[in-house]
């Protein structure tokens, strides 16, 4: 693919209303959707109309004047991008008169712009330039000595974009791409006439400003005015590459734009069903951790975890792995060992390491970190509806009449998803937001929630059952809905369950803290409000009652009939980028790909047949039960890939424990991160840049992976594993990922239909793609439940065993910020830390000023499993008696706090509700000091010695 | 006890109306404040009650209570209607203005208000829109646009909001019949509204007014109060424009209410379509909407049996600049300019003779003497170049420099500009700079103008204007050695850069400021620099 910027229709397609008008333009007939513009309709034709302010992501705005067009019968020169087309209208877009016209228009222009553009950034990919060469542009008599807005500063406070208002042409598509796309309206045209200008606020500077750093509007940009720093140092990009970004579960894809080997920008991709254009600071600018000096690039061993790490060969690398784990089953038996996957790695890269767990380690002793994200995801939903995986595309949110955010902070976490919603609840949807912080969704530009509801962590279940009290007395449940597709008697009993006066609004209102009549009227809204969609994250499944939280949302849209079609579901929204995949491609302890379980005689037999060995019927350990039962000295080796356990898992302490008790940890990883402190063997991994494959996103969207550099390390994560298996004695033979995912779809139903070369013909699939869906599946559950009849599922309220108490006062729930992901391994590496340079403890001031606290103060937080200290957010987005933060930054170490208590059904860590008591601290804690000194040493590469 | 009528219109007031009306009360006299009648070289006026009808004095001071009350005063008018300026108008719109007590709803009521809105509720919808139709009635804020057509859009537009909204952003230099109006007859413009709301099915209504008219903001809201319970269901407010005069662009209007920026919106959509927060909205000029009470009273034949052409019905004609009887003047279309400028007008204030008229605000074009056979009407000032717009004719004498006018027109459009489309928002700034460009080149090659004009330093205006403007910056140093600065180039680039604003903008803002830029440049050339007109010449 060499490099050209993506056609650019000018405005944007026009949603269907069937009718079509038919027009001829310069002589051509053409038969188009009633509303499409005139321009865009040219542009389907192949034709070029000359436009600045217009581009398809955002609608025009008619202000550039350059698409100036002749309509017979019609008065002057109407504007294409703003008229729409019409019956039998005839149009001419290329006249003396229009040159003329335009020419004065692009005269005008350019006698208030710099004449630079041989050493200019965007020499080259200018539109302004462009136009200036289409209109025949070829004198400005105005001169250069009138007023201008040349010569004005640069603002280059944004690490990844600089802002030269004297190259802006002030055709506002940052404005509306801010506004239109993001979501944010940040920016703004400040002045008027000719000294419009544009401005981030109130004049503030880009990162000082409200400014999420999305880039929307650097994308928008046609000009220099607004362009990547990378830009002006590599010089435009020679080609690009289509692939899908590594962080979280909305699944961008991109075009990874290319000057060589060198990686100049990432442009959200305008075809990509998951993204639609858009990005999010993440994706589009953080990816320079793929180049950070820290990154390991060469397999290390050592013997013991207080070495210094020794560089080996892959030779030696491999071989010592495959010498350490079957000198370990043959000392401890074939379960001493295990493994985990990587919900970061691609699905072929994952499948992989199941099937060298299964097949070559001969146990199930595999998990992934969908154990302490979504695993109760996967119970829940695939109990009440027979999928683990969310009902909806991310188009459906469109069509969403009310949308209910529980457990959810998709302005951080799922950022461009986040925007989508926002766009929709502009245009009239009604939004109810459950959580115990005010979320920006509750209140932000535009964007105002009916009903928050902020109840106290620990208490979903309550305000779950308590709405469907609502629901059910007062008669708002859909009953021709559930007759059809549910179980009526089990409905029957649900509804006498949840009808009880002790589930009521008011009966529960002391438990969440929440008024009864904002639950009723919530409640009432769902039920009620037309297409009712219910989005959730880990605020939900991250619980004690995880799973019953989810079986609750399932049993609130089955009761309103909300399963099924468009606009309406139960959408988790996912953590990581191939969390959906991870799970589907069995790497689960007791699951195959696909969901089967392994105990199923007939599933098991296919991947005997296929693999060529016997497979234990036994599932095997999940990761806290690997971590118990090394402290118990009966598991001593695990494999983990692209997963930092000990950063991520909660109870620290626990976490380390285990791993100390192993004797061969091997992490294949980009960087020695916090569990490589106790491993013995690393094995240096690549970035998604460097390998081609598959990732899915919370929509169940297959999209490519593909390389667009070499692996620095040498290899793709793929081949690593397949060394290793071979070393191991597996006969593998994979030249490429496409041949993975072939057995994949061999092996797994709801994969039959996927393949290399139909992700290449259309973009996406999202599964199940098979016999029974050849097109894939945007929306689940269509006909009827997979699993036959929806299952209404009595979810009793228990509360969690974490309790406040004297010693304890206050609730601690952690979650995620927009500029670092995760663990922080990628983002910490990248310039997003100067949005958020340390994790923060937000707190509510009337607790602050119980504790003597401002904002800004170093504080313990202590909890009964350990304590760190950090820095206090003082801030009314936490209720009285709840805290909050982040767990990006390893200095912190949020998880030495939060507990082992974990969901009933899928050991998902309850990292939402932890007790704690905060007070004022000087320094930091005896245990980050030992760690920290611990990380140093672990972390020690012995010097080469010299060649002889 | 006498019963005097005094204004207490905000032009009044400015004369010294308060004062005034404060002698007579002290006086022991009743005072009626009253609108103006209009017509500003006899203001302050009082109006004293007698057996004869009211009878007028004026100008008066605080001084003249006594001279007044027993009608030895100079300034004795007789009865105001008999007078030359009113007695020859057709005042349908303004027919109370000036005459009732603005906020008093019996004296609405006893002089035919709400007659018009009585008969369009016995009427359906389309029958009031019909009437409407069938009245020729157009939009008196300049565009001219059928008001009946407009409405039937709205209504024709799917149920559901509507709103009416009327504007009242007069930020024309030079005319002051909205604010007139809503000072002196609020009532009408209600009535007006309520009878839009009826006949579309508008539910709400706005009245975005100007922030300068402070009188009429508190005017309006006053009898909004007082009237709600008569035109309910229909609920009205205003809203305070900001001071931008882009926000009189009936889109920028609906985004000012909208509390966005003021700034133009591309149409299609028509606003009747998706107007005021995207629902269909009938947007319509004070006058339009105060017309309309008379079409529904008395009869759209009524109202279309006057007028000229496809121009029907009356025009509360405005003369204000250098003239001598300056104020309102309603009469049916068709009356010559020359007419309304010397016979209606008297001619210029300070006694020298016409050059010039500019009509129809700061956009519309200028014309000299020999044009003033023209008839006012939309179609004949549209072929003659030019146009009616809101109906404002500012006169200038013999010492008005045209070429300054020119670069005066640029100048309001810079500053005046929302700065959204590219031909107004550098456009209007280059022009400013081509203006200066060709003042200097012409006052450096020849003294043009053979006989000096007294009392006027021509030649210093341009550059006190450029060290204070607001662009806040010098817009021109000569370089001749990169730029053709010769008259000729100029103007030719004058020429090029006025039809890429009128063909290119996106708003009239733009687009007709080449209107008083060309016409001064086409009728008096010999200010520019150049000779005088070929025609002139032959002669």
């Amino acid at each position: 693919m060499s490099f050209s910027r993506e056609t650019d229709h000018g405005t944007p397609p026009v949603l269907a209303t069937g009718k079509s008008v038919t027009l001829t333009i310069d002589g051509q007939s053409v038969t188009l959707p009633e509303g499409t513009s005139i321009m865009r309709a040219a542009s389907l034709l192949g034709g070029s109309i000359p436009k600045l302010c217009a581009t398809d992501n955002v609608e025009s705005f008619g202000s550039c004047r350059l698409c100036l067009v002749e309509v017979e019968g019609r008065n002057g020169y109407p504007a294409s991008c703003t008229t729409p087309v019409a019956e039998g209208m005839v149009v001419r877009t290329q006249t003396d008169r229009l040159k003329q016209l335009r020419r004065g228009v692009m005269e005008l222009y350019i006698s208030d712009h710099p004449l630079d553009c041989l050493t200019c950034g965007a020499n080259g990919d200018c539109e302004l330039q462009d136009q200036a060469g289409a209109v025949g542009l070829r004198d400005v008599r105005y001169g250069y000595d009138g007023a201008t807005n040349m010569g004005q500063a640069k603002d280059q406070s944004n690490p990844y974009f600089d802002f030269d208002p004297s190259k802006c042409i002030v055709c506002s598509r940052c404005v509306r791409a801010c506004e239109e796309v993001q979501g944010t309206f940040a920016l703004t045209i400040e002045n008027k006439g000719f000294e419009s200008k544009v401005s981030p606020s109130q004049g503030e500077d880009f990162l000082g400003s409200e400014c999420v750093s999305c880039g929307a509007c650097v994308q928008a940009c046609p000009t220099a005015s607004l362009i990547e720093k990378k830009v002006v140092e590599s010089g435009t990009p020679d080609r690009a590459v289509v692939t899908t970004c590594a962080y979280c579960g909305v699944g961008c894809t991109f075009r990874a734009e290319m000057r060589g080997e060198e990686l100049v920008r990432m442009v959200p991709w305008k075809d990509g069903k998951a993204n639609r254009g858009h990005s999010c600071v993440k994706g589009r600018f953080a990816w320079g951790y793929a180049q950070h000096q820290d990154r390991i690039l060469n397999p290390m061993i050592r013997a013991s975890v207080d070495q210094p790490w020794r560089e080996v060969s892959w030779e030696e690398a491999i071989a010592h792995t495959a010498s350490e784990f079957r000198r370990i089953q043959a000392k401890y038996g074939t379960r001493s060992i295990g493994g985990i996957t990587s919900s970061r790695c691609t699905n072929e890269e994952t499948f992989l390491v199941q099937k060298l767990i299964r097949q070559g380690f001969g146990n199930n002793n595999v998990d992934t970190c969908a154990r302490v994200c979504h695993s109760p995801t996967g119970y829940g939903l695939s109990q009440t509806f027979g999928t683990s995986a969310g009902t909806q595309d991310f188009d459906s949110v469109m069509q969403a009449d009310v949308i209910l955010v529980i457990g959810a902070n998709p302005t951080d976490g799922h950022p461009v998803f986040a925007s989508r919603m926002k766009k929709r609840l502009r245009q009239g949807a009604k939004l109810i937001v459950i959580d115990p912080r005010r979320t920006d969704l509750v209140q932000s530009p535009h964007i105002a929630a009916e009903h928050h509801l902020p109840l106290r962590p620990g208490t979903n279940v309550a305000m779950l059952t308590a709405i469907a009290h609502v629901v059910v007395t007062e008669k708002l449940y859909d009953e021709a809905f559930i007759r059809e597709r549910c179980d009526w008697d089990e409905f029957m009993d649900w509804a006498e369950f949840v009808s009880e006066a002790a589930r009521s609004p008011e009966a529960i209102a002391p438990l969440t803290g929440v008024k009864a009549d904002d639950v009723r009227a919530a409640a009432r809204l769902y039920a009620t409000g037309g297409n009712g969609a219910i989005y959730y994250g880990l605020g939900v499944t991250e619980h004690s009652q995880g799973s019953s939280t989810v079986m609750s949302i399932a049993n609130l849209a089955m009761a309103t009939g909300n399963v099924g079609r468009e606009g309406v579901g139960v959408n988790p929204l996912r953590g990581q980028n191939n969390v959906q995949g991870a799970c589907d491609m069995g790497s689960f302890p007791h699951e195959f790909s696909g969901y089967r379980h392994v105990s199923d005689d007939a599933t098991r037999s296919l991947f005997e047949r296929t693999w060529g060995v016997a497979l234990d019927a036994e599932p095997g350990l999940r990761i806290p039960n690997m971590l118990d039962a090394a402290t118990d000295g009966t598991f001593k080796g695990l494999f983990v890939q692209g997963e930092d356990i000990l950063q991520s898992d909660p109870n620290t302490h626990h976490v380390a424990a285990g791993l100390a008790a192993m004797e061969c940890v091997v992490v294949q990883d980009l960087f020695l991160n916090e569990t490589a402190n106790y491993a013995h063997i690393f094995l240096p991994g690549s970035t998604f840049l460097e390998k081609d494959g598959t990732f899915t996103n919370a929509e169940r969207r297959i999209q490519r992976v593909r390389k667009v550099m070499a692996p620095l390390n040498g290899y793709a994560d793929w081949e690593i594993v397949q060394l290793v298996a071979n070393a191991m004695g597996l006969a593998w033979t994979y030249d490429h990922p496409s041949q993975i995912m072939d057995e994949i779809a061999a092996l797994t139903p709801t994969f039959a239909g996927v393949s290399y070369d139909r992700l290449e013909a259309e973009g996406s699939l999202q599964w199940p793609a098979n016999d029974a869906a050849p097109d894939g599946t945007p929306t689940m559950h269509r006909d009827g439940f997979v699993r036959g009849k929806g299952k209404f599922v009595v979810t009793d309220y228990v509360p969690t065993d974490e309790k406040t108490g004297p010693r304890f006062p206050l609730l601690l729930t952690t979650g995620r910020i927009l500029s670092h992901y995760n663990v922080g391994a990628q983002t910490r590496r990248t310039a997003n830390t100067a949005w958020h340079p340390e994790d923060r403890l937000e707190m509510h001031p009337s607790d602050a000023d119980n504790r003597g606290l401002k904002d800004g103060d170093w504080v313990t937080l202590r909890s009964r499993a350990g304590e760190t200290t950090l820095r206090a957010l003082i801030t009314e987005r936490v209720a009285p008696g709840v805290v909050y933060t982040t767990f990006h930054h390893p200095e912190t170490q949020a998880n030495v706090i939060t507990t082992d208590y974990s969901d009933w059904a899928t050991n998902c860590p309850e990292y939402k509700v932890t007790a704690v008591q905060v007070m004022a601290s000087n320094g930091p804690s005896d245990w980050q000091q030992d760690y920290a000194e611990q990380a140093r040493n672990s972390r020690r590469i012995a010097p080469l010695e010299a060649a002889e | 006890m006498s019963r005097v009528f005094v204004s207490r219109d905000m032009a009044s007031v400015a004369l010294g109306a308060d004062d005034v009306a404060r002698a007579f009360a002290a006086a022991g006299c009743q005072v009626v404040r009253t609108g103006s009648r209009g017509l500003f070289n006899i203001e302050p006026l009082v109006e004293v009650e007698t057996e004869e009808g009211r009878i007028g004095f004026g100008p008066v001071g605080p001084a003249d209570v006594a001279a007044v009350l027993d009608g030895s005063h100079a300034n004795r008018l007789g009865r105001i209607e008999d007078l030359p300026f009113f007695a020859g108008q057709q005042r349908f719109t303004f027919a109370r203005c000036g005459i009732i007590d603005p906020v008093d709803l019996n004296d609405y009521a006893a002089h035919g208000g709400w007659l018009g809105l009585e008969k369009a509720r016995a009427l359906a919808p389309q029958q009031v829109v019909d009437a409407v139709k069938a009245s020729g009635l157009r939009g008196r804020g300049g565009a001219g646009f059928p008001t009946g057509i407009k409405w039937q859009t709205v209504l024709d537009a799917p149920a559901g909001d509507k709103f009416i909204v009327c504007n009242a952003d007069e930020g024309d230099s030079g005319t002051f019949a909205d604010r007139m109006l809503m000072e002196g007859d609020p009532y009408c413009l209600i009535e007006g509204m309520a009878i839009a709301a009826h006949a579309v099915g508008a539910g709400h209504g706005y009245i975005y007014i100007r922030s300068e008219y402070p009188f009429c903001v508190a005017t309006m809201r006053a009898a909004i109060e007082a009237s709600a319970h008569l035109v309910a269901p229909f609920v009205l407010e205003v809203r305070e424009g900001a001071g931008a005069y882009v926000c009189g662009e009936e889109t920028a209007l609906l985004d000012s209410i909208e509390g966005k920026r003021g700034q133009v919106r591309a149409k299609p959509p028509l606003p009747a379509l998706q107007g005021l927060f995207g629902r269909p909205t009938v947007i319509n000029n004070v006058l339009s909407l105060a017309a309309v009470p008379f079409i529904l009273s008395e009869g759209a034949e009524a109202y279309a049996a006057v007028g000229f052409g496809r121009s029907r019905g009356t025009m509360p004609v405005q003369l204000a600049g250098n003239v001598r009887h300056g104020g309102l003047y309603e009469i049916g279309f068709g009356i010559t300019l020359g007419e309304l400028v010397n016979e209606i007008g008297g001619g210029t204030a300070s006694g020298r003779p016409v050059r010039a008229v500019q009509v129809g605000g700061p956009l519309g074009a200028y014309f000299p003497p020999s044009m003033f056979h023209l008839p006012f009407d939309y179609e004949a000032f549209a072929q003659a170049g030019g146009l009616i717009g809101h109906a404002g004719i500012t006169v200038f004498d013999d010492s008005v420099d045209m070429a300054h006018m020119a670069r005066f027109a640029m100048e309001f459009c810079a500053a005046e500009s929302c700065g959204k489309c590219t031909p107004c928002r550098i456009g209007s700034t280059r022009g400013v700079e081509i203006m200066d460009r060709i003042i200097a080149e012409r006052d450096i090659t020849a003294p043009v103008r053979p006989e000096p004009v007294e009392g006027r330093a021509r030649a210093s205006t341009s550059s006190a204007r450029t060290e204070g403007g607001y662009l806040g910056k010098a817009l021109y140093s000569r370089a001749p050695d990169r730029i053709d600065v010769s008259i000729e180039a100029q103007t030719n680039l004058l020429r090029d850069l006025a039809d890429t604003m009128k063909y290119g903008s996106l708003c009239a803002l733009g687009g007709f400021t080449p209107y008083p830029v060309l016409s001064a440049l086409d009728h008096f050339p010999e200010d520019f620099g150049a000779s005088a007109p070929v025609k002139e010449a032959a002669e």
